[in-house]
């Protein structure tokens, strides 16, 4: 909402430094997020009248004038203007005057100088170097100098007079942001009644009244509301003998500031109402209100409207919309905007003003469907008040008395079949100190309330808000009305005495254990979209099975239509993206949720958290990303098992495990994207390796419960153990044989894998260190053998034997 | 004898002073000193001597043993800091060359920030609480009184699945979850991922993330939520930021309230970065609405509580001078690094 200053001045004088204005209004409540000064940059402009012209002597194109200025002596200007005369009206920027350079989005700071040997004080300018439009003199030329000899104000032009004050611009503009419980704050009264209360200023609201013309408007016009649940108050007046002419200046620029040109004086009448009480009005040419009749009804099915803005197609209108008709047709979609046919034209005699009120949630979805927001429908759909279409009438035939454009039909229709009872409340003031923690006197209680209009009843200390404060309906709400007026920030802060206490969820642990292991493994959190394209389980080769999403109705775009059932589509994105920026190797993690659908449709979907690790580029390859998984796990006191995975088609079939705990609980897996998967996304000459591990089965197997193991007191033996099979044989197969069968072994470790000479083909050499050692003693070297011996012929049954 | 002595003894100094390094000076100190030495070699002829020779011959030959063994670690200890400095000369490096680095990963600047707001809630005793992303039309907006016919619920503004579910628009959902299963008192947060129907673009993204925090207790005042803000600013911004709250509207709260901060950057004079207005917007605040108590089952003439909602973005954006939302969401390695 953009309020002129000088229009909230018709009715509080809020005349403090606007810094002060600003600050004020938005402490009390309604927000300002900017306001300008509509003078600015001019400066030292003022109204002149030529006195005399010359042709230069030394020039076919120039001019030299002598312009009164209001001062002693006349100013000698020299111009190129063609279109002066002697006795024209305009403005004239003096030595030293600022005004604006258009053409090169500047400022233009005019000096004296000379033309052609002629001496020059200033210049004479168009509408342009105000900052100002056509449309703000509709009798100016678009290019030469702005002449107001024309203007419908002309009288009122005063030589000398500075030329903001004259064309009105000597005006601050304020933008509020109001919020959707406000509708009466899209108002300058609204406003009005806030700044009245927030400054504690005299606040000046005339009922309009308007003498009218002797006649019946039954005689001339009928009106039937169908739909009483869409409208709840309709009325209407006529105004006969109009006169369409521009509005006068006083009209015009508050118009103007309020961001709506001006048009003409009956269309500018109901704009202005609008702006000045926040509700809507309309003007129907008397001439197609066929048959004399107005019904509100829903339109038909089939019935078109060709609406006033003259831009949208002719509107196909649908039976859940509200119309306004004559006896055979829509006329206007109710609330939104006029029909083109009905509307105010040059010629028009008669008009019919209609000031109504409508369903806001129905305004609202008419005209999201017509694709047409307007001033009124943004009102009408925030909920108005029935009471304020009678001001609004009132303040319309007002204004065409004071403009003398036309004669009113003395008396008005009504149709308002439920009045609205006015509202009333306890004010339990003691109760509203407890609510707020605040200590605020009942007088001063009552104060607040009285300075935001409301009715203060003291028989039964009860208070009435004003009609249009459709927002107040409970204590609360008084509470904050008089908690905003008091001012929030006079509210003595406590902090409250919690009687609870913080409890970490055991998924929290986790997740928070989990951060720490992925950053210490130089992986780097990402943050994706969970939703995705369903083209790219296609892409990363996703099992049929794990395809079924949650679609999203309205989505952004089909890149975006679904929610991932996999995480590793986000990831190959990340890995891609990267790629693309050069960024040839990187380590990537994301806790982050797959959204799996239930059967049915109607109940909400299964949302699992993942932790999803991705690697690729140098260095980087199966054995890197599964000593991730490993480090991970083991810190999560999971003792991992990795087996081969063939049947995964995101992966690569030969290098890829799943990853379950003791027990056989699958937790994850792990391994090469599918080539194929991979040039999908355009990656062909870089392998990608991820790890998904699921947190909830995690969370099940993982055990924090970490107990202190005596450090050994005894000496180890250690033997290397050179093992030859066939190369089919796992390392796991191998290492599981020597675990299953040794005696006081410690620790297994790998240390060589050869093939080559001396190996038979077909054949690998895998060579083993073993650590035995006692808790009870130290380990003899016959011990020692016999464990040993006890493996070898273990592993020679499995046809794994020692090297030679 | 005493003038052998006296030769050893010089003889000795000058060869101890020209042996040039550590293995001649050890090498000295046996064929001198040693058993098989020669000054050993001459004290084995002392019986020889008389008796009153002896001790004099004996005390001599000790001095110069002594005045030996001295010269012998003297000159040991001199050549051994000459043959230090020698190495340590050979083996200068260029310690303008890069390091060796382990390099740790790292958290995404969202979750930096989100983690700083969880410790400073935890210790204040609230508790972390987690929800659906995909809810119930009604935890999102019937209960929270944004009824049937609320702009929020537009399809241009909430993405759907059904008519009775969507991605929810707001946290909020978890905190009637919470009322609905726990009794007061309740002292939640409720971080996550929200989602309304914006296209990308430098301050807008589909999905975003939330900290909601609800209070819920007997006599839980105004002045309460004012207090709990403030404190949970000073601890986000220092003990000198400066707070304000102005009057807002939300459906599930009344009073409704805003809260800014006075802009750090220019101490509330006006600048670029807090749009002139010297003041930034840090949250949504307000008095639990009666009603939505009263849909959770929790009598509002008993109790009263206060919730507030905070854009993660924006704190994150604000924090580290991120002017580009979309950069939070590109994952681009050489983004994620500076964190």
């Amino acid at each position: 909402m953009d309020l002129s200053m000088k229009w909230l001045n018709d009715y509080v004088k809020a005349d403090m430094p606007i810094k002060e204005f600003v600050d004020g209004m938005t402490m009390s409540g309604s927000k300002v997020e900017t306001y300008r000064d509509l003078s600015e940059p001019l400066k030292n402009i003022v109204v002149g009248k030529v006195v005399q012209i010359e042709k230069h002597t030394d020039s076919e194109k120039l001019w030299i004038c002598q312009l009164d200025v209001g001062k002693d002596a006349p100013v000698q200007i020299v111009t190129a203007a063609q279109n002066l005369y002697v006795g024209a009206v305009v403005p004239v920027v003096l030595d030293g005057g600022v005004c604006i350079d258009r053409h090169n989005n500047t400022v233009m700071k005019i000096k004296k100088g000379k033309l052609r040997g002629v001496e020059s004080f200033g210049m004479m300018c168009s509408f342009d170097e105000l900052g100002m439009e056509n449309s703000d003199f509709p009798y100016a030329s678009p290019d030469g100098i702005l002449i107001f000899n024309e203007d419908p104000d002309f009288d009122k032009f005063v030589i000398g007079e500075d030329i903001t004050k004259a064309v009105g611009i000597d005006d601050t503009v304020v933008e509020f942001e109001i919020t959707n419980n406000r509708p009466d704050c899209l108002s300058v009264i609204g406003l009005a009644r806030e700044a009245h209360a927030t400054f504690r200023l005299p606040f000046e609201l005339k009922t309009p009244v308007f003498k009218g013309i002797d006649g019946d408007i039954n005689k001339e016009l009928s009106v039937t509301v169908e739909n009483k649940k869409l409208c709840t108050r309709y009325m209407a007046a006529k105004v006969k003998n109009i006169k369409i002419a521009p509005s006068p200046r006083w009209l015009a620029e508050r118009l103007r500031a309020s961001g709506v040109r001006a048009i003409n004086n009956f269309v500018d009448i109901t704009n202005f109402v609008m702006l000045e009480y926040g509700h809507p009005m309309h003007a129907f040419d008397a001439r197609y209100v066929e048959g004399n009749k107005i019904v509100v009804r829903n339109a038909e099915d089939g019935e078109v409207l060709k609406l006033l803005d003259d831009k949208t197609p002719e509107l196909k209108l649908s039976e859940d919309m509200l119309v306004i008709c004559n006896e055979k047709e829509p006329m206007a979609l109710a609330g939104v905007m006029g029909g083109l046919n009905s509307g105010i034209r040059e010629d028009t005699k008669e008009v019919i003003f209609e000031s109504a009120c409508f369903d806001g949630v129905n305004v609202r979805r008419t005209a999201k469907k017509a694709g047409v927001r307007t001033e009124s429908s943004s009102r009408f759909e925030k909920g108005l008040d029935p009471e304020n279409a009678k001001n609004a009438l009132y303040r319309a035939l007002e204004l065409v008395e004071l403009l003398g454009c036309g004669e009113v039909v003395k008396n008005v229709i009504d149709v308002y079949p439920v009045v609205k009872e006015p509202k009333r409340l306890k004010l339990d003031s003691e109760w509203i100190n407890s609510f707020l923690g605040a200590n605020i006197p009942e007088s001063e209680q009552i104060e607040s309330l009285k300075r935001l209009d409301f009715a203060y009843d003291e028989t039964d200390k009860t208070v009435t808000p004003p009609a249009v404060r459709i927002d107040i309906e409970r204590p609360c709400d008084l509470a904050e009305e008089i908690a905003r007026i008091y001012g929030y920030n006079r509210i003595e802060s406590t902090v409250p005495k919690l009687a609870s206490h913080n409890v970490l969820t055991p998924v929290e642990i986790l997740k928070a254990k989990l951060m720490n292991i992925m950053t210490a493994q130089g992986c780097r959190e990402t943050m994706t979209f969970s939703f995705i394209s369903p083209k790219s389980y296609e892409k990363c080769r996703i099992d049929e099975s794990e395809r079924k999403s949650v679609e999203i109705i309205n989505p952004l775009g089909e890149d975006t239509g679904v929610m991932r059932t996999s995480l590793i589509p986000s990831m190959m994105e990340v890995v891609t993206r990267n790629i693309n920026n050069r960024t040839l190797s990187g380590r990537f993690f994301e806790i982050g949720r797959e959204y799996h659908p239930v059967g049915d449709k109607n109940e909400l979907p299964v949302e699992k958290e993942v932790l999803i690790c991705t690697v690729y580029g140098d260095g980087e390859d199966f054995f890197t990303i599964k000593g991730i998984a490993e480090e991970v796990l083991g810190k999560c006191g999971v003792s991992p098992v990795f087996t081969s995975l063939r049947s995964n088609r995101s992966f690569h079939t030969g290098r890829c495990a799943e990853i379950t705990a003791e027990g056989g609980k699958v937790i994850g897996v792990c391994g090469e994207i599918h080539p194929l998967a991979a040039e999908n996304y355009g990656i062909d000459n870089t392998r990608v390796y991820m790890l998904v591990i699921k947190l909830e089965e995690l969370l099940e197997c993982s055990d924090s419960d970490v107990k202190y193991t005596a450090l050994p007191r005894f000496p180890a033996s250690v033997r290397d153990l050179s093992l030859v099979c066939d190369s089919d044989v796992s390392n796991g197969e191998i290492g599981g044989i020597i675990s299953k069968n040794a005696k006081h072994l410690e620790s297994v470790r790998l240390f060589d894998i050869y093939t080559g000479e001396q190996i038979p083909e077909g054949k690998k050499s895998l060579s083993y260190k073993l650590t035995f050692r006692k808790a009870d003693g130290t380990l003899t070297d016959e011990e020692c053998d016999k464990a040993v011996g006890k493996i070898i012929n273990a592993l020679s049954e499995k046809n794994i034997t020692l090297r030679t | 004898m005493k003038e052998q002595l006296d030769n050893i003894q010089k003889q000795a100094l000058t060869e101890i002073q020209n042996a040039s390094d550590i293995k001649s000076v050890d090498d000295l100190k046996i064929r001198l000193l040693g058993k098989k030495g020669e000054l050993t070699a001459i004290l084995k002829q002392m019986g020889k001597l008389s008796a009153e020779e002896r001790p004099v011959i004996g005390q001599l030959a000790n001095e110069v043993r002594q005045v030996i063994e001295t010269d012998i670690a003297r000159r040991r200890e001199q050549l051994k800091s000459l043959d230090t400095e020698r190495r340590l000369k050979k083996e200068v490096i260029d310690v303008t060359l890069p390091g060796k680095r382990t390099e740790q990963g790292g958290r995404h600047p969202l979750n930096i920030v989100l983690d700083e707001l969880k410790e400073i809630f935890k210790g204040m005793g609230y508790s972390i609480v987690d929800g659906p992303e995909v809810e119930e039309t009604k935890y999102v907006f019937d209960m929270l009184n944004t009824d049937e016919g609320h702009p929020a619920r537009d399809m241009q503004d909430t993405f759907y699945i059904t008519d009775n579910i969507l991605l929810r628009t707001q946290t909020s959902s978890v905190q009637i979850r919470t009322m609905l299963k726990t009794s007061p008192p309740i002292a939640i947060i409720s971080p996550g991922k929200v989602y309304r129907n914006d296209s990308v673009d430098a301050t807008h993204s589909p999905i975003f993330h939330q900290c909601e925090g609800l209070v819920v207790d007997k006599g839980i005042t105004f002045g309460d939520l004012k207090g709990t803000i403030e404190t949970f600013a000073k601890r986000l911004y220092g003990s000198d930021v400066k707070i304000r709250f102005r009057p807002h509207h939300f459906p599930y709260t009344e009073p409704s309230a805003e809260a800014d901060f006075q802009c750090f950057k220019c101490g509330g004079k006006g600048c670029p970065l807090c749009k002139g207005e010297g003041w930034i917007e840090l949250l949504g605040c307000g008095i639990v609405h009666p009603q939505v108590l009263l849909n959770c089952g929790i009598d509002p003439d008993v109790y009263s509580g206060f919730a507030f909602g905070v854009g993660l973005e924006r704190l994150a954006m604000m924090r580290y001078a991120i002017d580009d939302m979309r950069l939070l969401y590109e994952n681009d390695l050489r983004f994620l690094k500076q964190f």
